[in-house]
């Protein structure tokens, strides 16, 4: 592993995520049944299984979409059960679309979310540097961008609007080789800069080696893996 | 962050996406132009023309309103950025206001365009003293329209293949819009010997319709596109 | 989101009726069918021929209460969206009970206009007149349609309850400004005769009576139709459900043949 050392990871801080016997429901199926997790400040955690085994869920209930039947969690200090919506602003969930204005250019795009919680200019461009996407590139529209440069697009706009926490479901995929390299390389800027990363993935080598820490998840539980 | 400002920044975004796009000032206004002409076809008559050009105008304005509300959520559903918005936790009444606000502009604009296209094509001529009428009955009618239009243009929006749905909703929807603001227009321009002044009742039903549909819509809007 | 997309939960998933009807319904339908044939008796036969309509007065004992039937069942609509809506439970009985009222009064309101359109050739000569209530009703019938088609685009049992819950009731927004705006627009429609508030009662007493006997003879079908539609409903629901549970099955059986 190489990523740095985090400062942070040192002391045992306030952890970012925490499930006990979470159970969430996909209409009536139990897409999580009774999950225990903990994701402390900094870390870079892979969640791997199989599909239907419930890592989508798991992202979801973590942003504050799907509620919790039972069990407890808490995001970022909110209770799940009773504050979800305090709890969306400040994670930032990307899955298979990366919500982008294809007509508006990268920085537009990035300051609208910016925007949203009054970033200044200076952190929409340090959101556009940090995430591989400023300078020229940066004033290009986002339809003519690649699947990479659209990704980390849509990363630098969670970086804008100030997400602690980043959820991602395959963020490797579609993306070739050059752009699989150039995302993990933001991905450890932004946890430099103070984010917590959860990741779903089916590319185990290439998640895995970014990763600070692995788990399985199966059958709707969280099996920690050594 | 208050609503209102979340608004403003939504509705910015959606006007400076049809200003880089252009879809309006390409597809969007030629399309209701040439309504305009097929209506002529279609009635054939100068004398008619006349009598009925507020109607017509009013119509080529449903027309568009159609195209516009499809358009303003076909560019938030391309890429997942209405439920980028909604995952965000983003008002929806701050998101309803905002594209509420870029889709009235819009509609003024058109509707000023196709009011001078009934000068040119109909001949309707617009007497000095129904100038303030026929300005307000504009911006009585349009909010109204805008309300209902984006409304159900967020409900349509969630459901790709379903676009057919939204014509449905929204037609019989904005029907007294269209017979209060024709009226008052016919008002305005003295069509068939019609008073100004016969003109303001119809401004005041438009302005309830704007208030009611306003505030069932902010309150709608988040259960309609929430999943 | 609530626990189980079924109210009944899993007992009656495994015990789920042979058939919607009841006792209660078997009495009902009966009750229905007599008063239909009373209605026919008097309809037809017993009363008069009125001096100015002559016989095609007798359309209006369908006319009348088919479409004061369809009102009131867009009223039960709303009611009933708005209980689901703000109720703590977030019963789907409420809902069915929507949207079966809401078909319900789409089709009386479907008789209300074929059978008005028909009255008014023999009457004045002319299958439709722009008046208030004839546009008001025919804006309505298009409304409520997309009411219904609103009801089918899918989601999960309680999605499309909140979808259509909030939809009954901005249609119920929507009656009062057409209705006042067509009124506005124009009023050539004779008042209505029956609620007149002078006391002049131009209907003579056996046409009143048969009248009566036509009210009486919808509501009973329209509550017969509304138990056994709500029903289907709910088994429609439960049918859609067990496939969702098969479905989950497979794929889980899959997930397993996938893991080592």
């Amino acid at each position: 592993m190489d990523a740095a050392p985090d400062p942070e990871h040192e002391h045992p801080a306030r952890p970012v995520v925490e499930l006990t016997d979470a159970v969430a429901l996909l209409g009536p199926y139990p897409a999580l049944a009774g999950a225990t997790i903990r994701v402390d400040p900094g870390e870079i955690v892979l969640l791997r299984g199989p599909n239907g085994a419930g890592k989508t869920t798991l992202l979801r209930v973590c942003a504050g979409l799907v509620p919790l039947s039972r069990g407890e969690g808490r995001v970022l200090g909110h209770d799940l059960r009773t504050e979800r919506a305090a709890v969306r602003p400040r994670v930032g969930l990307l899955g298979h679309s990366n919500g982008l204005y294809g007509d508006l250019t990268v920085r537009e795009n990035v300051r609208f979310w910016g925007a949203l919680v009054g970033a200044t200019g200076d952190e929409i461009d340090a959101a556009l540097e940090r995430m591989a996407v400023g300078g020229r590139l940066a004033e290009v529209p986002a339809r003519k961008l690649s699947a990479g440069q659209r990704r980390r697009t849509a990363l630098a706009c969670l970086v804008a609007r100030r997400a602690q926490l980043w959820l991602l479901d395959e963020p490797h995929a579609g993306l070739d080789a050059a752009g699989r390299d150039q995302l993990d390389d933001t991905l450890r800027a932004a946890v430099a800069a103070g984010a917590t990363i959860v990741v779903a993935s089916h590319e185990l080598e290439r998640a895995g080696s970014l990763a600070t820490r692995t788990v399985d998840v199966v059958a709707g539980q969280v099996r920690s893996v050594a | 962050m208050s609503r209102w400002r979340v608004a403003l920044l939504v509705a910015r975004k959606d006007l400076a996406i049809e200003w880089r796009s252009r879809v309006v000032l390409d597809q969007v206004l030629p399309f209701a132009g040439v309504t305009m002409v097929l209506f002529a076809f279609a009635l054939d008559s100068d004398a008619v023309l006349e009598r009925v050009a507020p109607g017509l105008v009013w119509l080529a304005v449903l027309f568009s309103l159609l195209v516009l509300v499809q358009r303003a959520f076909a560019v938030e559903a391309a890429d997942g950025a209405l439920d980028a918005l909604r995952v965000a936790g983003v008002d929806p009444m701050s998101i309803y206001w905002g594209k509420g606000l870029s889709l009235a502009l819009q509609l003024l604009v058109l509707e000023a365009l196709l009011l001078a296209a009934a000068v040119v094509l109909y001949g309707a001529e617009v007497p000095a003293e129904g100038v303030v009428l026929l300005v307000t009955t504009s911006i009585t009618a349009t909010p109204g329209l805008a309300a209902v239009g984006t409304l159900y243009g967020g409900l349509a929006a969630g459901f790709t293949g379903r676009e057919t749905l939204l014509p449905l909703l929204v037609l019989p929807a904005v029907a007294p819009v269209l017979i209060g603001a024709t009226r008052a227009v016919e008002s305005a321009l003295g069509t068939a010997g019609a008073a100004t002044s016969d003109g303001w009742p119809w401004v005041g039903l438009l302005t309830v319709f704007a208030v009611a549909f306003g505030v069932g819509g902010s309150l709608a809007f988040g259960p309609l596109i929430d999943e | 989101m609530t626990t189980t997309d079924l109210d009944a939960g899993t007992p009656a998933r495994t015990s789920a009726p042979r058939g919607t009807g009841t006792r209660a319904t078997r009495v009902l339908g009966i009750a229905t069918v007599v008063a239909m044939a009373w209605l026919v008796a008097f309809g037809l036969g017993f009363s008069p021929a009125d001096r100015d309509q002559e016989e095609s007065v007798r359309i209006l004992y369908v006319h009348v209460p088919t479409i004061w039937i369809a009102y009131l069942a867009f009223v039960v609509t709303a009611i009933s969206s708005g209980c689901y809506l703000f109720g703590r439970k977030k019963s789907l009985g409420f809902d069915r009970v929507a949207g079966a009222s809401a078909e319900i009064g789409v089709v009386f309101m479907a008789v209300t206009l074929i059978v008005g359109a028909l009255w008014g050739r023999l009457t004045w000569g002319v299958f439709w007149q722009w008046d208030a209530r004839l546009t008001t009703t025919a804006l309505l019938f298009v409304t409520y349609i997309g009411y219904l088609a609103v009801r089918r685009l899918g989601g999960s049992h309680h999605q499309r309850a909140k979808r259509s819950a909030v939809l009954g009731l901005l249609a119920v927004l929507e009656i009062p400004l057409v209705h006042w705006s067509v009124r506005l627009w124009r009023s050539l429609h004779q008042e209505a005769t029956v609620l007149r508030t002078d006391g002049d009662i131009s209907m003579d007493g056996l046409m009143l009576f048969s009248l009566f006997v036509g009210v009486i003879a919808f509501t009973l079908l329209y509550v017969w139709l509304l138990l056994h539609r709500s029903r289907t409903m709910f088994l429609e629901d439960l049918i859609e459900d067990r496939g969702l549970d098969q479905a989950l099955a497979a794929r889980r059986a899959e997930a397993e043949e996938v893991r080592p």
